[in-house]
C-alpha cells in the first residue's frame, strides 16, 4: 500500500470515529426517558411558584428550540450535525444565558489542552527512558526498585491520586492552594505567575500515573528485545552499550510505544477530567463538572462533542507520525 | 485443576496479587454476611467517635458506622466490577471472534466501529448518560451503562487471536475434518480465549470500579448506592478532610489503591505466568 493509500484510509477512521461518537451522544439521550425540558420546567417551576399554564406552553416551546429538540428525529439529527461539528455552535448555555456554548468552551479548552499536553508528552518521555533503563539493565537494583514504584502508582485511578496530592501537598503541608484560582486580570506576570501555581498538582498527578504506565510497558518490551539475536551479534561486534541501547533496543521498542500513544489518549482525557475537578483547575472537566452541577444539556453536549473531535485529532496525528519512525513501513 | 501445582509455579507477582484479592473477595462476600445494622442509616451510633474495638474505623459525622460501610462499599464495588466485566467480556469474545473468523466486510465494519470504542474518551459520554438518569439510576442500570465501553478493547484482542489462531494446523485439521464453523469456534478457539479473557475480566472490573468511582466523585452514581467512589465523596462533601476526619475518608482511599494494586498484579502476574508456561 502507498503512503497516499494509508493517510486516506486514517483520514476515513477519523471521520468515522467522529461521526459514530457524535452519532452515539445524539441519540442516546434521546432513548432515555427522562426529558430535559420538562426537568427545566420543574426547577423553574419549584423557584417560582405555580406559572400561567399559556406562559408555560410558550416556555415549553422555546425551550425545546434552545435545546434543539423541534422537528422530526430525522432533522435534529442533521441540524446538530451541521450545527454542532462544522460550527462548534450548540446553541446558548443555560448556567450563563445567553452566551453560546461555544464561546465558554473556548476560553476553558486552553488549560485541558495545555495541562494534558504538557503532562502527557513529559510522561511519554521521561517514562520511556526510565522504562529502557530497567529493562535494558534489568538486574540492577534501581531498576527493580522503579518498576515496583511504577506498579504501586500506575493501577491507582487518578482521581486517587490527586485526592491524596491534594491532601498531603496543599492541606497537611500547605504548599499549594487547595483550589486552583488562576488570575487572568492584573497583567502577565501575575498571570503566569497564578497559573503555574495552580498547575503544579495537577500536572504532578497526571505526570504520576502516566509516567508509571510507559515505565511498566517500556521495561518490559525492551526487555524482551535486548534478548533478541541481533542485540546479541551487536554485542559480540564490541558496540559499547550506550549504541546497543539506543540504536537497538530503543528504535526498536518506541514505535509500539507511539502506537499506545495513540490509543491511550482517551483515557488520559478522562483522567485529565477528574484532576481538574478535584483541583478546581479551570479547565473543561471543570466546566463540564459546572454543567452537570446546573442540568445545562447544551453545555454538556458541546464539551463533550468537542473533546470526541479533539481526541480523535490527535490519535491520528500521533498515527500519521508513525510512518516517520517506522522504517519497515507496512502501512496496514 | 491442581491449585497445590498452580501456586508452586505462580510469580511473586502472582502471589502477591492473588492473596490481596482473595483478602478483599472475603471482605466482601464473607464479612459482608456477618449480621450488622444497616450501614447506611444515619445515627445508628454517637457521632464522630474514634476507632476503637467496637467500631474499628471509628463513625462518621452523620453517626454511621466506618467499617461497616467499608465493607458494603467494597461489597458493591466489586459486584459492579464483575457484572462489567462479565457483560463487556462475553460481548467482546463474541464480537472478536466473530470479527476474526469472518473476515471481509463484517469484519471492517466490526472493527472500525470497535476502534471508535477503543479511541472514544469514555468518560464524558458515562457522564452524558449518568447525568440524565440522575437520581433513578440502580446499579444494574449503572453496570449496563459501564459496560458500554467494557468490551471493545477485549474484542480487539480476541480478534487478532482468532486471526493467529486461525491460520495454525489444528485449526486446518478440524475444518477438513469436516467440523462446522461454531464447533470449531467452541471446541478449538474458546479454550484458548478463555485463558485470554480471564485477564482481560479482571482488567475490565478494574475500569468498570474506576469508572463508577469518577462518576461518583461528580455526584453522578446512584445516590443510595454504598460504593468505594459514593463513600469517598461523601466524606468529601462532609469535609471529612478540613476536620481531621482521617478515620473517615482514610478506609475508603486506602482500600481503593490496595484493592488496585493488587488486582493489578494479579493480571501482569497472571500474564507472566501463561508466557512461562508457553514456554517464552
Amino acid at each position: 500500500m502507498k503512503f497516499t493509500q494509508y493517510f486516506g484510509l486514517r483520514i476515513l477512521t477519523w471521520a468515522l470515529t467522529i461521526w459514530i461518537g457524535v452519532t452515539f451522544i445524539f441519540f442516546v439521550p434521546r432513548m432515555f426517558p427522562s426529558d430535559p425540558v420538562e426537568n427545566m420546567i420543574g426547577r423553574i417551576q419549584s423557584r417560582s411558584g405555580q406559572m400561567d399554564p399559556l406562559e408555560m406552553e410558550s416556555l415549553r416551546k422555546s425551550l425545546r428550540v434552545q435545546f434543539g429538540l423541534e422537528g422530526s428525529l430525522l432533522e435534529q439529527y442533521v441540524s446538530f450535525l451541521k450545527k454542532g461539528l462544522l460550527q462548534f455552535d450548540f446553541g446558548p448555555s443555560l448556567m450563563s444565558f445567553p452566551t453560546p456554548v461555544g464561546d465558554i468552551i473556548k476560553t476553558y479548552l486552553p488549560y485541558t489542552l495545555g495541562l494534558m499536553l504538557m503532562t502527557t508528552v513529559l510522561a511519554w518521555i521521561i517514562g520511556n527512558f526510565i522504562g529502557l533503563q530497567a529493562g535494558f539493565r534489568k538486574d540492577r537494583l534501581s531498576s527493580k526498585f522503579l518498576e515496583g514504584v511504577a506498579i504501586c502508582i500506575y493501577p491507582v485511578p487518578y482521581f486517587i491520586v490527586a485526592l491524596v496530592l491534594q491532601i498531603v501537598f496543599a492541606f497537611l503541608l500547605g504548599w499549594f492552594p487547595l483550589q486552583s484560582t488562576i488570575i487572568t486580570m492584573g497583567g502577565f506576570g501575575t498571570f503566569i505567575r497564578t497559573l503555574l501555581r495552580a498547575s503544579v498538582l495537577p500536572a504532578v498527578s497526571l505526570l504520576l500515573v502516566g509516567t508509571g504506565w510507559w515505565i511498566i510497558s517500556m521495561k518490559s518490551l525492551s526487555g524482551t528485545v535486548s534478548e533478541e539475536d541481533f542485540v546479541l551479534y551487536a554485542r559480540y561486534r564490541g558496540l559499547s552499550e550506550q549504541k546497543i541501547g539506543q540504536s537497538y533496543v530503543l528504535r526498536n521498542s518506541i514505535i509500539t510505544q507511539v502506537t499506545a500513544l495513540a490509543m491511550s489518549l482517551g483515557g488520559v482525557f478522562s483522567g485529565s477530567i477528574m484532576t481538574e475537578i478535584i483541583f478546581g483547575y479551570p479547565g473543561v472537566g471543570t466546566l463540564i463538572q459546572k454543567a452537570i452541577l446546573q442540568s445545562d444539556y447544551n453545555m454538556i453536549l458541546g464539551c463533550i462533542t468537542i473533546s470526541i473531535v479533539a481526541i480523535a485529532t490527535a490519535t491520528l496525528i500521533v498515527d500519521l507520525i508513525y510512518p516517520l519512525i517506522d522504517p519497515r513501513i507496512r502501512y496496514s | 485443576m491442581d491449585v497445590r501445582k498452580f501456586l508452586k509455579n505462580a510469580n511473586g507477582r502472582l502471589r502477591a496479587g492473588i492473596s490481596i484479592t482473595l483478602f478483599f473477595l472475603i471482605l466482601g462476600f464473607v464479612v459482608y454476611y456477618i449480621p450488622h445494622p444497616n450501614p447506611f442509616s444515619y445515627n445508628t451510633y454517637p457521632r464522630r467517635l474514634s476507632p476503637s474495638p467496637d467500631h474499628f474505623f471509628g463513625t462518621t459525622s452523620m453517626g454511621q458506622d466506618v467499617f461497616w460501610l467499608l465493607i458494603e462499599a467494597i461489597h458493591n464495588s466489586l459486584v459492579i466490577g464483575f457484572i462489567v466485566a462479565l457483560i463487556g467480556t462475553v460481548v467482546g469474545v463474541f464480537v472478536g471472534l466473530l470479527a476474526g473468523f469472518s473476515g471481509g466486510f463484517l469484519d471492517r465494519i466490526l472493527m472500525v466501529v470497535t476502534d471508535t470504542f477503543v479511541v472514544i474518551p469514555s468518560l464524558p459520554i458515562l457522564i452524558l448518560m449518568t447525568s440524565l438518569m440522575r437520581g433513578s439510576a440502580t446499579v444494574i442500570l449503572m453496570a449496563l451503562v459501564l459496560a458500554i465501553f467494557a468490551w471493545a478493547w477485549p474484542s480487539r484482542q480476541i480478534r487478532s487471536l482468532a486471526l493467529s489462531l486461525k491460520e495454525r494446523d489444528f485449526i486446518h485439521t478440524a475444518w477438513f475434518s469436516g467440523e462446522g464453523t461454531v464447533q470449531v469456534i467452541v471446541t478449538e478457539i474458546l479454550p484458548y480465549a478463555l485463558t485470554w479473557s480471564l485477564s482481560n475480566f479482571m482488567n475490565a472490573t478494574l475500569s468498570a470500579i474506576a469508572s463508577e468511582s469518577a462518576l461518583a466523585v461528580l455526584g453522578l452514581s446512584p445516590a443510595n448506592l454504598i460504593s468505594l467512589g459514593n463513600m469517598i465523596q461523601w466524606a468529601r462533601e462532609r469535609n471529612a478532610i478540613f476536620t481531621n476526619q482521617w478515620n473517615w475518608i482514610g478506609p475508603p482511599i486506602i482500600a481503593t489503591i490496595v484493592l488496585f494494586i493488587g488486582l493489578f498484579l494479579l493480571i501482569t502476574g497472571y500474564n507472566d505466568y501463561l508466557s512461562m508456561k508457553r514456554g517464552r
